[in-house]
């Protein structure tokens, strides 16, 4: 059992708060991914729980055991670098082993335990050469053996993948998510690839100055973005925002973008209420829209000024107001730039936000930050 | 090449094909001859020091005729080892040369030892007063000895060290310490900081990491340092006049006896002399870049 608890972390550098009061919870054998951009405290965060940054505020927890002032070694935790930082001076065979052999392991196990860690990375023909004669793909095989021969109940990941080219980086990140599957280690994933994020985490927590602005699945993380932060920064093309002004009429809650009428669902009059006469955002994700070539009642008329074929799709950049919105459509919608388009906004796939909080309006708040 | 042709292509603005052969042909003989004004260069340096170092080397192998014959020869052919045993059996030169290794490898074991944890401190640790420390460490150097030659003397005399090889030996420590430090710490600071804390996550102490991780890494740097201190203290001359008498080293034997010996002599000392220097340097460059293949980055 190896559950981690993070309570109330503070860390500051000088003035700078590089981790503001967060919370994190993490599952036994789950796979967490701290993703946000670069300075947004992810990795200052993941050291904390490795023991290599001591916390100004707040504690540690690993297995129900306050790790706050232990040191690494003392955590039962492995650890995997974004520069690798495997041992030049050793063979891969030692690199691998080290762990094992700091904790004293028996040599039988050590031998056995190496040997299954080369032969999961695929390096075990490699064992007998030096680090120096090897790529920065293989490289990183080490840096992963040897975090999962130790087998500790906790393994740490700090942007593995940000060093490799584009191609390998591809192919690690399936292997890699295969191989963790199978081990039975509770992992922190840190990243800023929000593609990575979304392809290997159970449960993503997103990141921002310090802040944990979402913890949740994937899908939801990406479907339901609990402000305009999380959704501009998830997904590509990111999530789009209108302006939408929030008008009664006969009773009913309307959104008007320009003089087309959105009718949000029932369950958000209540909520948008609050926003009557208001300017909001709407936010929706490319590919949620319908685009239809005639007109239709329900359908916004709008003018295409760029259309972007993708292969996969064609994604279409459309300027509403002040506001551009890009369209992703089947590639067999045949488009042109300055022609006219009618579009569809489902009213399910709606997020609704608050313009000077960014944060989504909902029902209840705990739809949303489940 | 491809640097030198891309700014020039966009020059001219319409190039025609024989315009771009033209000043590409232009620009390989710019670069030939920027590369070969370097070549002359490294070679006029290298001249200016390797010929002395070979005119003492083959006047120490020629016979002490040769060596009083004008003009030299090129070569000692046939060598000779007459100036060297001549050189080497004059009366002091052995023990002096005893005495200077001894001295030397004092010098070393004591300056390495205590430069490598001073310079790991400075190159991994913010302290308090870290500057202050670089700084006072760098004006040992700065202040000249011979300030304080007389109250060196005195006080080695007072302590009864005067005219003793450890007493010399404490002393090249105390002129060598600085420079050690500031090698050895540059080397710690090549080791990157990752390494100690993969190190740490997978079970060692800060000082398992050291002697595992780190300590390991810096070898090589660490063992230049020491051949390092050995060479200068092989060659420091001024302190051991000064502290010594009997018991003297051999850059200070051989400067006692210059005035009243030949040129063999000189020749023969100045090449006994080089020696350490040379090993020095050919040891670090097969030490330092081959140590473990390519080390870190």
């Amino acid at each position: 059992m190896a559950e981690i608890m993070v309570e109330k972390a503070v860390k500051r550098f000088g003035k700078f708060v590089a981790v503001d009061e967060v919370n994190l919870t993490v599952n036994d054998r789950e796979f967490v991914v701290l993703l946000g951009p670069s300075g947004c405290g992810k990795t200052t965060l993941l050291r904390a729980i490795a023991g290599l940054g001591m916390l100004d505020e707040g504690r540690v927890m690993i297995g129900n055991r306050d790790v706050t002032y232990l040191s690494p070694k003392d955590r039962n935790i492995s650890m995997v670098f974004q520069n690798y930082a495997i041992f030049p001076h050793m063979k891969v065979y030692d690199n691998i082993a080290f762990g094992l052999k700091m904790r004293k392991t028996a040599k039988e196990v050590v031998e056995e335990r190496v040997q299954n860690a080369a032969k999961l990375l695929h390096i075990e023909n490699m064992l007998d050469r030096y680090p120096g004669a090897m790529s920065g793909g293989q490289r990183q095989r080490v840096a992963v053996a040897r975090a999962i021969a130790v087998e500790s109940e906790v393994l740490l990941m700090d942007e593995p993948l940000s060093n490799l080219d584009a191609l390998l980086r591809l192919e690690m990140r399936a292997e890699l998510k295969s191989l963790l599957a199978r081990l039975k280690a509770t992992t922190i994933y840190v990243t800023h690839d929000q593609i990575e994020a979304l392809s290997m985490g159970d449960r993503i927590a997103v990141m921002k100055q310090g802040q944990i602005l979402q913890f949740d699945n994937p899908t939801r993380v990406y479907d339901i973005p609990a402000n305009q932060f999380v959704g501009s920064f998830i997904g590509n093309p990111p999530m789009n925002f209108l302006r939408g002004q929030v008008q009664r009429e006969n009773g009913a809650i309307k959104v008007n973008i320009g003089d087309f009428h959105l009718s949000p669902p029932a369950e958000m009059n209540e909520p948008l209420r609050a926003y009557e006469s208001k300017s909001i955002f709407v936010g929706i994700r490319a590919e949620n829209m319908e685009t239809l070539a005639s007109p239709a009642p329900d359908a916004l008329a709008v003018t295409v000024e760029v259309v972007e074929p993708l292969g996969s799709q064609n994604l279409l950049t459309i300027r509403i107001g002040e506001d551009i919105l890009k369209v992703s459509t089947h590639p067999d919608f045949k488009v042109h730039a300055h022609e006219t388009v009618y579009i569809r906004f489902p009213p399910a796939k709606i997020r609704w936000m608050d313009r000077d909080t960014g944060q989504a309006i909902a029902p209840s708040l705990d739809k949303v930050l489940a | 090449m491809t640097t030198l042709e891309t700014p020039m292509n966009s020059t001219t603005t319409r190039p025609s094909m024989e315009a771009t052969a033209a000043d590409r042909k232009r620009a390989k003989r710019r670069h030939s001859i920027r590369r070969g004004s370097i070549y002359v260069l490294a070679c006029i340096i290298a001249l200016w020091i390797l010929l002395p170092i070979w005119l003492i080397g083959t006047m120490a192998f020629s016979t002490p005729e040769d060596v009083r014959d004008y003009p030299k020869q090129f070569a000692p052919i046939p060598a000779s080892t007459e100036t060297m045993d001549f050189f080497l059996n004059t009366d002091g030169i052995q023990r002096a040369a005893r005495n200077s290794i001894v001295v030397a490898i004092i010098t070393l074991i004591l300056s390495t030892l205590l430069a490598i944890p001073a310079g790991y401190a400075i190159a991994r640790y913010l302290f308090p007063g870290r500057d202050a420390i670089r700084l006072g460490i760098l004006s040992v150097r700065a202040f000249p000895i011979v300030v304080l030659a007389v109250p060196l003397a005195i006080t080695f005399i007072k302590w009864d060290m005067y005219d003793k090889v450890y007493s010399l030996a404490l002393m090249h420590t105390a002129l060598t310490l600085p420079t050690t430090i500031l090698v050895v710490a540059s080397v710690f600071a090549g080791v990157p900081y990752e390494l100690e804390e993969a190190a740490r996550i997978f079970g060692c102490t800060p000082a398992k990491a050291f002697w595992k991780v780190v300590l390991p890494l810096a070898m090589p740097g660490i063992a230049a340092a020491a051949i390092l201190t050995f060479v200068l203290s092989w060659n420091e001359v001024f302190a051991a006049i000064l502290l010594t008498l009997t018991n003297r080293t051999l850059p200070a034997q051989i400067l006692y006896t210059l005035d009243k010996s030949g040129d063999p002599f000189k020749f023969a000392g100045g090449f006994f002399m080089l020696i350490p220097s040379l090993i020095f340097i050919f040891f670090i460059r097969r030490y330092l870049f081959n140590m473990y293949g390519q080390l870190n980055k």
